[in-house]
């Protein structure tokens, strides 16, 4: 059996939960798939579940109104405990990040994280996930005789691809949790600041990374970026470093965009940055190392020295 | 305050790796290495820390023997002495050995606070810190981008995903994944490099019988998604070429 994890913010799904699903329809072979939702108040979460899983287990609880890791890893790892899974999948997403390691060590459980792609079904599967900046992918096998707990990376299955079928039990599942054991007091969610652009919203992008080398040469790239009436963005060391703002940034701590166009300057293509990027319809990289993640997922490619290959470019779109 | 900082030593960035002829690891007589990035980060949040609230900075890691070079180059930034798990195993070790062999060295330590790179530039697990606050039995919390330090309490600013954060209070001692980012790192200098040679640095056995929860079956090239037209030639023609297909081709433009 599978048990899959649903994340929900203020009682919505989590849409990487539907992806989850999709992965876990994909190993599970003819085995039976259980949803657990955990929370207070997030009966309707469970009610968006039930015609894509057997069974949805409705974990409420007062403590698991509001997350933290202490009170998450208490009641997966009593829900686990008495379902007996034989995989646990979750959406490779921050909270999973914040309370599945520890888990995993109560459970005495294996952890894949950041799947990509499964081979095979049932106990034999392997998975598939990048190493080194995603410049080599893994084939990994769960090792031991705990439950096999696995992360599905953002957009790595589809979750418009998830098999619905006549909706399955929602069953109302008990979890105790002393308030006392809970370590963490979080405060509310906040925004930093007003975000000045939307870049969600751009038709299209030209965006930088390391390869861009200081910040003066910011300037190379805004050239571009009027040439081509594009929004100008970065990836995340870029912002890090405050050679642009924060808001311009793309990537899983930052927007997450599918314009017409994106061009990507001396970007290497690390995962945190294509999970922002990848659903653009036409995308464009130059970089010097031809051996660079973001190939993989661009339409057009140029190997060369950007500082030589960008004001060309300009001056090719400034011909009348 | 009593700090320990959990480093690791990873291939360059540059480096494009090569598979050893098992397929199951790099071929690391290739590679060169650095300092993970993120742990530079956390490093330098316990070196600003230990400055506003004094006390010490312990650089702990698992590796062969190899992983001294950025040992020594973290105390030439500033730590004052180091504990090393060194074992040749641990080059390809997974985060719960890896997270095992530290949380053996560092609980007779009784840190106040543990804070490690939100997730390492090689395998990439984002699993060890997390792993190691469970085994050391303290509270942690991830991705952090502000920590600050009162009576004995952490409060520390998280971040969520697209753009959201969120504070979270906890008593110490405690554990925090630093995120990139964070501050402005610095670098060591002549001084530091020399003082380094004379602080300790403390050797430690792996503990016997961690066993890896998984296990490598192959490595490979990423397999394209997608058809990428290369376009080659001198720039001025790359560029022309590029701009008429993405007129006439994507209707990008």
């Amino acid at each position: 059996m599978i048990l899959v994890i649903a994340e929900q913010r203020d009682g919505k799904l989590n849409r990487a939960t539907l992806e989850t699903i999709a992965a876990a329809q994909q190993l599970s072979g003819d085995a039976a798939i259980k949803a657990v939702v955990l929370g207070q108040s997030v009966a309707a979460v469970a009610q968006d579940l039930v015609t894509a899983v057997g069974e949805v287990l409705l974990v409420e609880n007062a403590s698991l109104g509001t997350y933290t890791p202490d009170a998450f890893t208490a009641a997966v790892q009593q829900v686990v405990a008495s379902v007996k899974p034989a995989y646990v999948l979750l959406p490779h997403t921050y909270q999973t990040r914040d309370f599945a390691p520890m888990a995993a060590v109560r459970l005495g459980a294996s952890l894949i994280t950041d799947v990509i792609g499964i081979n095979g079904t049932g106990s034999g599967a392997t998975f598939v996930r990048p190493m080194f900046q995603g410049k080599l992918s893994a084939e990994v096998r769960p090792q031991g005789d705990g439950p096999r707990c696995i992360t599905i990376q953002i957009g790595a299955f589809r979750a418009d691809a998830v098999k619905r079928g006549n909706p399955g039990a929602v069953t109302p599942t008990s979890v105790d949790i002393d308030p006392s054991t809970i370590r963490q007091s979080p405060e509310a969610p906040f925004k930093e600041a007003k975000q000045a652009v939307d870049l969600g919203q751009a038709e299209r992008i030209v965006a930088v990374g390391r390869g861009i080398k200081s910040q003066e040469n910011i300037a190379i790239a805004e050239r571009l970026a009027k040439a081509m009436s594009a929004e100008i963005a970065a990836s995340r060391p870029i912002c890090d470093s405050g050679w642009l703002p924060m808001d311009r940034q793309i990537g899983s701590s930052g927007q997450t965009v599918a314009p017409k166009l994106y061009v990507a300057l001396g970007i290497s293509g690390a995962i945190q940055h294509l999970v922002g990027m990848k659903g653009a319809r036409t995308i464009v990289a130059i970089n010097k190392d031809a051996d660079a993640p973001i190939f993989e997922v661009a339409d057009y490619g140029i190997v060369g020295d950007l500082f030589e290959i960008v004001p060309a470019l300009v001056t090719e779109l400034e011909k009348p | 305050m009593k700090i320990a900082v959990c480093i690791k030593q990873v291939p360059t960035r540059e480096w494009q790796p090569r598979i050893n002829d098992a397929r199951t690891w790099i071929r690391e007589q290739d590679a060169s290495y650095e300092l993970n990035e993120p742990d530079a980060y956390a490093l330098e949040e316990a070196l600003r820390l230990r400055e506003k609230h004094s006390g010490e900075v312990v650089v702990c890691a698992a590796g062969p023997t190899r992983i001294q070079q950025v040992i020594r180059e973290a105390l030439a930034r500033g730590a004052d002495r180091a504990i090393h798990v060194e074992d040749d195993s641990l080059a390809s070790a997974d985060a719960s050995v890896t997270s095992a062999a530290l949380a053996s060295a560092m609980s007779d330590e009784r840190f106040d606070l543990v804070l490690t790179g939100l997730q390492s530039d090689d395998q990439g697990h984002a699993q060890v810190g997390v792993m190691l606050a469970e085994r050391l039995k303290i509270p942690h919390s991830t991705i952090i981008m502000e920590v600050q330090v009162d009576a004995g309490r952490l409060r520390v600013k998280r971040e969520l995903e697209g753009g959201w954060f969120q504070w979270i209070g906890m008593p110490l001692p405690a554990l925090l994944t630093i995120q990139s980012g964070i501050n402005q790192l610095r670098y060591a200098t002549l001084k530091g490099i020399m003082a380094a040679k004379k602080k300790e640095i403390r050797k430690a056995a792996l503990p016997a019988g961690l066993a890896s929860s998984q296990q490598i079956v192959a490595l490979t090239l990423p397999t394209r998604t997608k058809q990428t037209a290369m376009i080659s030639g001198a720039p001025p023609a790359a560029a022309k070429e590029l701009v008429n297909r993405l007129r006439d081709e994507a209707r990008a433009l």
